[in-house]
C-alpha cells in the first residue's frame, strides 16, 4: 500500500454513496472544517455524489484565509525593510493587504522568499548573519510543531537573526464559536485529520458531548471523506452524538505527544483575531516568554494599522457555514483568485477559491 | 495548508543535532525531520507536513480500513501480501 491511491477508488466511492442514500431520512448539514478537505470535496465532486438531504458546508480551516488583514499589513511592512529576508509559505504571497501584497514587495526589490519548511528559513539565517530573517508562521496545530522546532533550534544554535511573525490558530475554539452562534445550522462536523494527528482527538470529546453534536475525525482522500460523512449521518439518524475516529491509520486519542510538548514550551495560548470571524478567545498561539526575543512583532515594533475589509465580501458567513460562495454578488465577477476581495478567495484552499477553480458557479442541482 | 503526504523512510541520519530521514514520496526523495516520529524506522511510512513527520502510519489499521471500505474479503489475500515489508 502507498496510503493514497487506495483511498481514491471510484468504484468503492460510488458504492459508499449508494449506502449513504439508504441511511438518510432527514436533512442534515455537515461541516468539514479543513480547507484541504474542502478542496478534495470540490476536486472529486463528492458533494455531487451525496444524496438529496445532505448538505456539506465548508469551515474556517484555511489558515491563510483567516490570517487577519492587520497582520498581512505588518508582514508587508517588515518585508519591505532593507535588512530583512522575509520567508513564507507560497500561499501567503498573494494575500492582499490594505494596499498591496507580499508579491508586490518582492517585485519592488524586497527579499521575499517562498519556502517549503521553516527549517529552510534557519538555513538562510545561518548563511546570512548580516540580515534579519523573518518567517511568517501561519497555520493550525498541524504546522505549530514545525515552527516550534525552528525557534527551538534557533536558540540551540545561538542564532540572533531569526524571527517568527506568528499567526497560529487552533481548531477547537472555532468549532465552539460556530456552535454558539445563534444562526448556526451545522448538525455534525468532520474534524481535521492532520490537526488531530498532532493533537489527538481528546480535545473534541467535551465539544461533542457539551453541544450534543457528532464529530468524526476524518482523513483527506475521497473515501476517507465519504466514510466520515456516512459515520456522521449514522449518528444523526439514530439521535447519537459522539466522537468517532475515521482516520485511525494516522490519528490516535492522545496525538503526537512529543510535538505537543515542544509546542507547549515554545508557545503560549493567546486570543486571536480571525479574518472574517473576529476575535476568538484563546484560539491561537504566541511565542512564550522565554522565546520572546524571536517574536518579529516585538523585534520590529511595527505599528498596528487600521485595515478596511471589502464591504461586499461575505467571507465571514462562508467561514461559518451560513452561505455558499455563489450567494455572494461579487463571486467570480469582481472577486476572483487573481483579484480576491476577501479571506476565502485568497488561498487555493479557501472555499471561494475551490468553488471558482472547480467551476461551481451555481447551486448543485440534484433530483 | 494542513496538507500532509505519506512517504516511506529510506534512511535515517542526523543533522545539526536533529534526527532526519530520507523519505521517498512515490519516487521523489526529500530530507524530513523525524524528531516528532519517535520510533519510526527504515521502511515505515510517515505523514509529512512542511518537512516534518507528524505521524507514523499504522499499517495494520490502514489495511483494515481499506478492506472494510471495499466491503469484501476478496482483497484480503492481495492486501496481506502487501503487508510484507518492501525490500530495503
Amino acid at each position: 500500500m502507498k496510503y493514497l491511491d487506495e483511498y481514491r477508488d471510484a468504484e468503492v466511492a460510488s458504492k459508499l454513496a449508494d449506502q449513504l442514500k439508504e441511511l438518510v431520512s432527514h436533512e442534515w448539514t455537515i461541516m468539514e472544517v479543513c480547507g484541504g478537505q474542502t478542496h478534495t470535496i470540490c476536486q472529486y465532486g463528492l458533494d455531487d455524489l451525496l444524496p438529496v438531504g445532505i448538505e456539506l458546508v465548508h469551515g474556517p480551516g484555511c489558515p491563510v484565509c483567516v490570517t487577519p488583514l492587520e497582520l498581512i499589513d505588518k508582514a508587508i511592512r517588515i518585508a519591505g525593510l532593507p535588512d530583512v529576508i522575509f520567508c513564507s509559505f507560497g500561499d501567503m504571497l498573494r494575500v492582499p493587504g490594505s494596499e498591496c501584497d507580499l508579491l508586490e514587495v518582492k517585485a519592488r526589490g524586497g527579499d521575499v522568499r517562498v519556502l517549503y519548511s521553516p527549517l529552510d528559513a534557519l538555513k538562510i539565517a545561518i548563511s546570512n548573519p548580516d540580515k534579519k530573517v523573518v518567517f511568517f508562521a501561519v497555520g493550525f496545530e498541524t504546522t505549530a510543531p514545525a515552527n516550534a522546532m525552528a525557534v527551538w533550534q534557533a536558540r540551540r544554535l545561538g542564532l540572533r537573526n531569526f524571527f517568527l511573525l506568528c499567526s497560529h490558530v487552533t481548531v477547537p475554539p472555532v468549532i465552539s464559536a460556530i456552535l454558539q452562534a445563534p444562526q448556526n445550522r451545522v448538525n455534525a462536523f468532520l474534524a481535521p485529520g492532520h490537526v488531530c494527528a498532532v493533537m489527538g482527538w481528546r480535545e473534541y470529546e467535551p465539544i461533542s458531548s457539551h453541544y450534543q453534536v457528532p464529530i468524526v475525525v476524518t482523513g483527506f482522500e475521497p473515501l476517507d471523506l465519504l466514510e466520515g460523512i456516512a459515520r456522521c449521518v449514522r449518528q444523526l439518524e439514530s439521535g447519537e452524538a459522539s466522537l468517532e475516529n475515521q482516520y485511525g491509520r494516522a490519528v490516535n486519542r492522545l496525538g503526537n505527544q512529543g510535538a505537543q510538548s515542544l509546542v507547549c514550551e515554545v508557545f503560549d495560548m493567546s486570543d486571536r483575531a480571525w479574518r472574517g470571524l473576529g476575535l476568538i478567545p484563546k484560539s491561537g498561539y504566541k511565542l512564550s516568554f522565554p522565546f520572546r526575543d524571536y517574536d518579529a512583532e516585538r523585534a520590529f515594533g511595527v505599528e498596528a494599522v487600521t485595515a478596511q475589509e471589502s464591504p461586499v465580501c461575505i467571507s465571514g458567513q462562508v467561514l461559518r457555514g451560513l452561505k455558499k460562495p455563489h450567494q455572494c454578488p461579487a463571486f467570480a465577477g469582481q472577486c476572483t483568485p487573481e483579484h480576491p476581495l476577501g479571506a476565502t478567495m485568497v488561498s487555493s484552499e479557501g472555499t471561494c477559491a475551490a468553488y471558482y477553480k472547480f467551476g461551481r458557479f451555481a447551486p448543485l442541482e440534484k433530483t | 495548508m494542513c496538507l500532509a503526504i505519506p512517504g516511506q523512510i529510506e534512511e535515517l541520519f542526523e543533522k545539526e543535532e536533529l534526527r532526519m530521514a530520507k523519505v521517498n514520496f512515490g519516487g521523489i526523495r526529500r530530507a524530513v525531520c523525524v524528531e516528532y516520529a519517535a520510533g519510526a524506522g527504515v521502511g515505515d511510512y510517515v505523514l509529512v507536513h512542511v518537512g516534518f513527520a507528524i505521524s507514523v502510519i499504522d499499517e495494520v489499521e490502514a489495511v483494515r480500513q481499506y478492506e472494510a471500505l471495499r466491503g469484501s474479503g476478496e482483497l484480503a489475500e492481495a492486501q496481506s501480501t502487501l503487508m510484507v515489508p518492501e525490500a530495503k
